[in-house]
């Protein structure tokens, strides 16, 4: 299946300066198979949404078709063909 | 003529750099904006490195270098510091940076949060965990301070690669003869009021930093959690330099690298009251090796200074005399060329200061 992946524009140096990847994933694959998909392809990427634990980072969210991923499955979030997942920053600090 | 020196200010949000050619500073930044910088250093063992530890709320810590005196960064497409799969371990933050002995001029060191030392072999671009320290039996009984619980402070012996000392809060001093498989804790005489069963443990100390002259490597100058020391059989015993000081509570402690008896330190006046007496900014220099201090203030703010110098944010240079810096947790870096007798105001109004290095370029 496909999904899309839209970058935040502080992140885009890690990958060429792309808004947007499209990724092939396997039928059935979560959240976190699409970040270690990405560890493998953009690793400057993924460890920036990621610890070396493989840990979400706390101030970084991931709308799955609009819906943060810590709303549903977290990192296990089913995804579909043709969803979208947003990268977007935490709002936070001073 | 004075000679081309570039400082490096890592601060609460970024990096500045300021260059010194003839007498002016000329000061540039933000570099790295939005970053924690806690650690810098400026490697100046082949042509110059500058390296920072930087640490993003968002997207965590990393470690980037700069070839051309901070006009682009690089990093990796990897983590440059990660801690192994099988420790189920994160890295918090890079405390510090500093390259290794003149023989091994691709080695550098990093101290982390949590506590660990990190190796690299490619100039500071890529490093390993050392075992030995992260599998030591010790480990799980340090415990984290207010700053968290890191290796602040790495001291590679200038004559003896296989030689180095690691300072952590809390945890205390250890040492390695061995180039890492084996270390042994350091802290002989070093008190730890605050374990009133036994204060003067094997390990536990509260170390704050300490500083090592590379002309006279076993002489090494220590600010602990209340108590300033100084070792001179190279950590084997520390004696207390702190009479004559205003408090011996502070963070930093830095020596000249040319003169190993005169050693630099700002005191802060105690645990619960982090202030510099009084509200004056003097930083207080010792000529005889911590024997007796003297405030020094000319040209800093003698009152109303609220304000304190972290462990990272006093630093010399390497020229002669050695240039001396220090910034303060109110964005203001301070520059003296006269060995600490007159004071220089060299940037104002940054955010707050937390690591300092300086060296000829």
């Amino acid at each position: 299946m496909r999904i899309t992946l839209v970058i935040p524009q502080m992140l885009r140096s890690t990958v060429g300066g792309a808004g947007t990847l499209r990724l092939s994933l396997d039928e059935e694959a979560t959240l976190r198979q699409l970040l270690d998909e990405l560890a493998v392809t953009h690793p400057a990427l993924e460890r920036r949404l990621r610890d070396e634990t493989r840990t979400l980072r706390r101030y970084v969210n991931f709308y799955v078709d609009g819906t943060e991923c810590r709303a549903l499955d977290g990192a296990a979030t089913a995804l579909g063909d043709g969803v979208e997942v947003r990268i977007v920053p935490s709002v936070a600090g001073g | 003529m004075s000679p081309s020196v570039l400082l490096v200010i890592g601060t609460r949000k970024g990096l500045w750099l300021a260059r010194r050619n003839g007498g002016r500073w000329e000061l540039t930044g933000p570099w790295l904006p939005m970053t924690e910088v806690y650690s810098v250093a400026v490697d100046t063992r082949g042509e110059p490195r500058v390296l920072a530890g930087t640490e993003s709320p968002h997207f965590g810590p990393t470690l980037v270098t700069s070839d051309d005196l901070g006009k682009s960064w690089q990093e990796p497409e990897h983590a440059p510091v990660a801690f192994p799969a099988d420790t189920e371990t994160s890295l918090r933050r890079v405390w510090q940076i500093v390259p290794g002995s003149p023989e091994e001029p691709g080695v550098v060191y990093a101290g982390t949060e949590p506590s660990a030392l990190f190796r690299s072999e490619d100039g500071g671009s890529n490093y390993e965990l050392v075992r030995g320290l992260w599998d030591h039996p010790h480990r799980t009984e340090w415990f984290p301070g207010f700053g968290g619980q890191a290796v602040h402070t790495v001291l590679p012996d200038p004559r003896y690669p296989n030689r180095i000392l690691v300072g952590m809060s809390t945890g205390g001093v250890y040492r390695t003869t061995d180039g890492g498989a084996e270390w042994n804790p350091a802290n002989h005489g070093i008190r730890a009021y605050f374990m009133p069963e036994n204060e003067y443990p094997e390990f536990g100390q509260c170390v704050h930093r300490m500083a090592r002259n590379t002309a006279a490597p076993d002489r090494i100058y220590l600010q602990n959690h209340h108590g300033v020391y100084r070792s001179d059989d190279g950590a084997d015993t520390w004696d207390s330099i702190a009479e004559g000081l205003p408090a011996d509570f502070g963070f930093p402690v830095a020596v000249d690298p040319a003169d190993p008896d005169t050693v630099y330190t700002f005191p802060l006046v105690a645990d619960q009251h982090r202030f510099p007496p009084e509200g004056d900014c003097r930083i207080y220099r010792s000529r005889d090796g911590g024997d007796s201090w003297e405030g020094l203030g000319d040209g800093l703010p003698r009152e109303g200074f609220w304000s304190a110098v972290m462990r990272d944010a006093l630093c010399l240079d390497d020229a002669d005399p050695a240039g001396v810096y220090f910034g303060s947790r109110s964005g203001e870096v301070y520059a003296s060329s006269d060995r600490g007798e007159s004071w220089t105001r060299i940037a104002q109004h940054l955010p707050d200061v937390l690591s300092l290095r300086a060296a000829v370029v």
